[in-house]
């Protein structure tokens, strides 16, 4: 079965700067691969290239059809939720308003309302919260919220950019518990770009090392998580 | 004491336009961090589409209604053509191009329909049936038709999707991409919204100031004073700050400072709040980091 | 690469010959013009001139200083109405008149610009454009009107040609207005290209490094508002004078938004620009009146219309305006040529 996300030379650039060299990267159907690195190494521009926020050169592959999007809607609308950096939080807005946004481009009233729910029922403090403007809500809640808007897109692939960013060590444990939840029942596809380490190869399945733009090591999650040098640099020990 | 409440009601009732003004100018600024210094020439021009119309003999009210969505349309179409095109110039460049505008719709309305004032109907009865001598038909029912459109933008921006989605492209065009929202087409409707709202603005004050191409001039100053003194970021205080200033402007002008120079209150309001509070009233303190 | 130097040096020598000859005619036809051209014609360069003053002080401010300023018809008003009220209510000689109305515009500018420092460049705009438009109605404020003289302004005589020289009145004016722009532009040509016109370059392109640089920002920009005011109320002082006579209604929105528009055609932050921008602005509502008498009533629009549409093209193609278009031109036929 072909890949459900493929990158076949990938480079992107931020103005003249070169960022990514030559990145082939895949994501399976239902999988989840994670991509870990230092500060710096090019993670989160890979996910800006994905979604058109950045220049970018080289083939992508989306369920198996070319993939060019010009402008970031759309990934959105060719099922590819991006939870970014920094949440990407609509502040102002309740929380609920938050939520409806993730479904802007989906036109089943009823399906929208159901994934409502089920946004709930895997992060029961969202509903506490509902009316609150989201400015209100801590870092984790906003984390979750970022998930949940991008969940209600009903994505095939879910891009999560650094989730664990900021969050205490028990809620970062909460969530990743959730996703992998959620990659089991929903079968989402997600691709993560993570710091920790540790956390992204117990989710992932499949896993790729950045270093300053490109890929330095790549493999299933337990291959990855063997070898000498990412145990010392990435795992600590 | 009946002067006083008469320059108050109908302080209130130019201040009925004035918060329209400031309302599309706001709408404009949340949207793009841009001021809008063609609103007057806009609004004047649609005021000259109506009247076009009643002359050629449609009902008022059609008339009224086909201006408005002409306008709408207008108003996107000038934000697709033209500013769209220098989207990230710098301040300077969109400040001259904003000023083109201004001069092109200006003398666009002055060669097609001249430069001779022409007086516009009130599609409001002239006998008064109530209000007794303190506010005309036309005053109040500027009144109404303003807080009824408010209204309608009210319902519009807080229980629509469309309207949802407007204000999350303004706020945080990134994050709207991001679900497929396409801001460059929220950007085209926000304008299309600011330009109906000028245009019965400008419908709403012919009748009272006439109508000819430089009519706008001063009430654009009265809405950017509104504006600002709400806070440029803020529609509720735009809204409130029109009415305060229509009256300011009446009471200035009837007790402090002489009806011929009422303009000049404006321009006290406008640097007053520029130098003394800039985020106005009920606008949020913009701090920029070094 | 062969020596490319004695070829360059000789290279030069031929277009710097041209150009010195180029500026002698220049000043040839300068000098000449009012002798050879009509009263009225010579009035209308007179008018040139006046424009080229006042858009150089526009320019100071706007283009290299980075302050937008949609009001100068206010200077240019207050400048005038200054001079005007000086001449016919207090006798005083018009070359006393002038120099103390650009003094008092210094002035006047110079305490605009002190709140004008918390404005940033939109709210700038927005406060010079609210100037603009309550000029007119500030000029006719009821309790100056035994100076001002209300709607009608006052009526100046056009003043005789000094020491009983064989001058024309208006060629005497042209040469007074010709007489106050060389100084001028030879003081503003010297601040920009000096260590303050730098820090005014700098203050305009990054401000706030400019400021950790140890440049008084505060201090250089009411300076640059006074002086930019000072040339335009200058130039409003002349205009009464050749015009004679000053009224409220013809210092409006749109005397301001000629200036810009002088500024932009011309070419921002260029000195020699502000002589295009001048020509552009005085002849251009004359060739679209003889226009449109061929094909209609629309004169007052046309220029107008002219005008807002190079604005926003010339914003578009080519934002440094005429001045910058010459020097692409330059360039390329310097390349052309070098091969």
């Amino acid at each position: 079965m072909a890949a459900l996300l493929e990158m076949r030379g990938l480079r992107a650039f931020y103005g003249q700067t070169q960022a990514l060299y030559d990145i082939d990267l895949a994501v399976e159907q239902g999988g989840v691969t994670a991509v870990l690195g230092a500060n710096g190494a090019g993670k989160t521009t890979l996910l800006r290239a994905l979604c058109a926020m950045t220049r970018r050169e080289g083939e992508i592959f989306f369920d198996g059809e070319p993939f060019a999007p010009r402008e970031a809607e759309d990934a959105a609308r060719r099922g590819i939720a991006h939870a970014p950096d920094g949440r990407g939080t609509f502040l102002d807005l309740t929380v609920d308003e938050n939520l409806r946004l993730g479904a802007y481009t989906r036109r089943d009233r009823a399906g929208v309302a159901r994934d409502l729910r089920r946004a709930f029922d895997y992060f029961p403090r969202l509903e506490e919260r509902r009316g609150q403007q989201a400015g209100t809500l801590s870092g984790g809640e906003q984390q979750m919220l970022a998930i949940s808007r991008a969940l209600m897109l009903r994505p095939r692939l879910l891009l999560l950019d650094e989730p664990s960013f900021g969050l205490a060590p028990l809620v970062v444990k909460e969530i990743f518990r959730i996703l992998a939840a959620i990659n089991r029942e929903e079968r989402v596809s997600m691709l993560i770009v993570e710091q920790n380490a540790n956390l992204a190869l117990d989710l992932a399945d499949r896993a790729y090392l950045l270093e300053t733009g490109r890929v330095a090591f790549h493999g299933a999650s337990s291959v990855v998580r063997a070898d000498e040098s990412v145990r010392r640099v990435y795992l600590g020990y | 004491m009946f002067a006083f409440t008469h320059q108050v009601l109908s302080g209130l009732a130019m201040g009925s336009v004035y918060a329209s003004v400031a309302l599309a100018i706001v709408m404009i600024y949340q949207a793009t961090r841009l001021v809008n210094f063609a609103q007057g020439e806009m609004a004047m021009f649609s005021t000259y589409l109506a009247w076009a119309m009643i002359d050629a003999g449609l009902p008022y009210w059609v008339a009224f209604f086909l201006t408005v969505v002409i306008s709408f349309v207008l108003g996107a179409a000038i934000e697709r053509l033209v500013i769209r095109r220098f989207d990230g110039a710098p301040v300077l460049t969109v400040v001259i191009v904003f000023i083109g505008l201004l001069v092109i719709i200006n003398s666009l309305a002055g060669w097609l329909f001249t430069y001779s004032i022409k007086s516009f109907e009130s599609p409001f009865p002239e006998t008064a049936r109530f209000g007794a001598g303190y506010i005309s038909p036309h005053e109040m029912g500027a009144i109404g038709v303003t807080l009824a459109m408010l209204a309608l933008i009210y319902v519009f921006f807080r229980f629509t999707p469309l309207g949802l989605a407007m204000r999350a492209a303004a706020q945080n065009p990134l994050s709207a991409r991001l679900v497929g929202i396409s801001v460059g087409r929220m950007l085209a409707i926000g304008w299309g919204l600011a330009a109906a709202v000028g245009a019965v603005a400008g419908m709403m004050a012919a009748p009272i100031v006439y109508l000819d191409p430089n009519m706008m001039g001063g009430i654009l100053l009265y809405g950017f004073a509104a504006a600002l003194l709400g806070g440029i970021d803020n529609p509720w205080g735009a809204v409130i700050g029109g009415f305060l200033v229509g009256v300011l402007e009446n009471i200035a002008g009837a007790y402090l400072v002489g009806a011929e120079i009422k303009l000049s209150v404006a321009l006290a309001i406008i640097i007053g709040v520029l130098v003394a509070r800039p985020s106005g009233l009920f606008g949020r303190v913009i701090v920029t980091r070094v | 690469m062969p020596d490319a130097r004695p070829a360059a040096t000789l290279e030069q020598a031929g277009p710097r010959r041209a150009r010195v000859a180029a500026i002698g005619l220049a000043l040839v036809c300068v000098l000449a013009l009012p002798f050879a051209a009509s009263g009225y014609q010579t009035f209308q360069f007179s008018q040139v001139v006046i424009y080229a003053i006042a858009l150089l002080g526009l320019n100071l401010l706007t283009g290299f200083n980075g302050q937008i300023s949609l009001g100068h018809g206010a200077f240019f008003g207050i400048g005038g109405y200054v001079a005007a009220i000086l001449i016919v209510k207090f006798g005083v000689p018009y070359g006393v008149a002038i120099p103390i109305a650009g003094a008092v515009c210094f002035g006047a500018g110079f305490l605009f610009g002190l709140p004008a420092l918390r404005l940033g460049g939109l709210y700038l705009a927005l406060a010079t454009f609210a100037l603009a438009v309550a000029t007119p109605q500030l000029l006719k404020f009821k309790a100056f009107d035994a100076y001002t003289g209300g709607v009608q302004g006052l009526l100046l005589s056009k003043p005789k040609a000094p020491l009983g020289l064989p001058l024309t009145r208006d060629q005497w004016l042209y040469f007074l207005c010709l007489g106050c722009a060389i100084p001028l532009f030879w003081a503003a040509a010297n601040l920009v290209h000096s260590r303050i016109g730098r820090a005014l370059v700098a203050i305009r392109d990054h401000p706030i490094a400019a400021e950790t640089m140890g440049v008084d920002a505060a201090l250089y920009k009411t300076t640059t508002f006074g002086i930019s005011a000072a040339y335009t109320g200058v130039a409003g002082a002349l205009m009464s004078l050749i015009v004679g006579f000053v009224s409220p209604d013809s210092f409006g929105l749109f005397l301001s938004l000629s200036l810009l528009v002088g500024i932009v055609v011309g070419g921002l932050a260029s000195i020699p620009g502000v002589v295009v921008g001048a020509l552009f602005i005085e002849f251009t509502p004359n060739i679209a009146d003889r226009i449109s008498d061929v094909l209609g009533e629309s004169a007052k629009a046309m220029p107008w219309a002219i005008y807002g549409v190079l604005l926003i093209l010339i914003m578009y193609a080519a934002p440094s305006g005429a001045a910058g278009a010459a020097k692409r031109v330059a360039r390329a036929a310097q390349r052309l040529r070098g091969g």
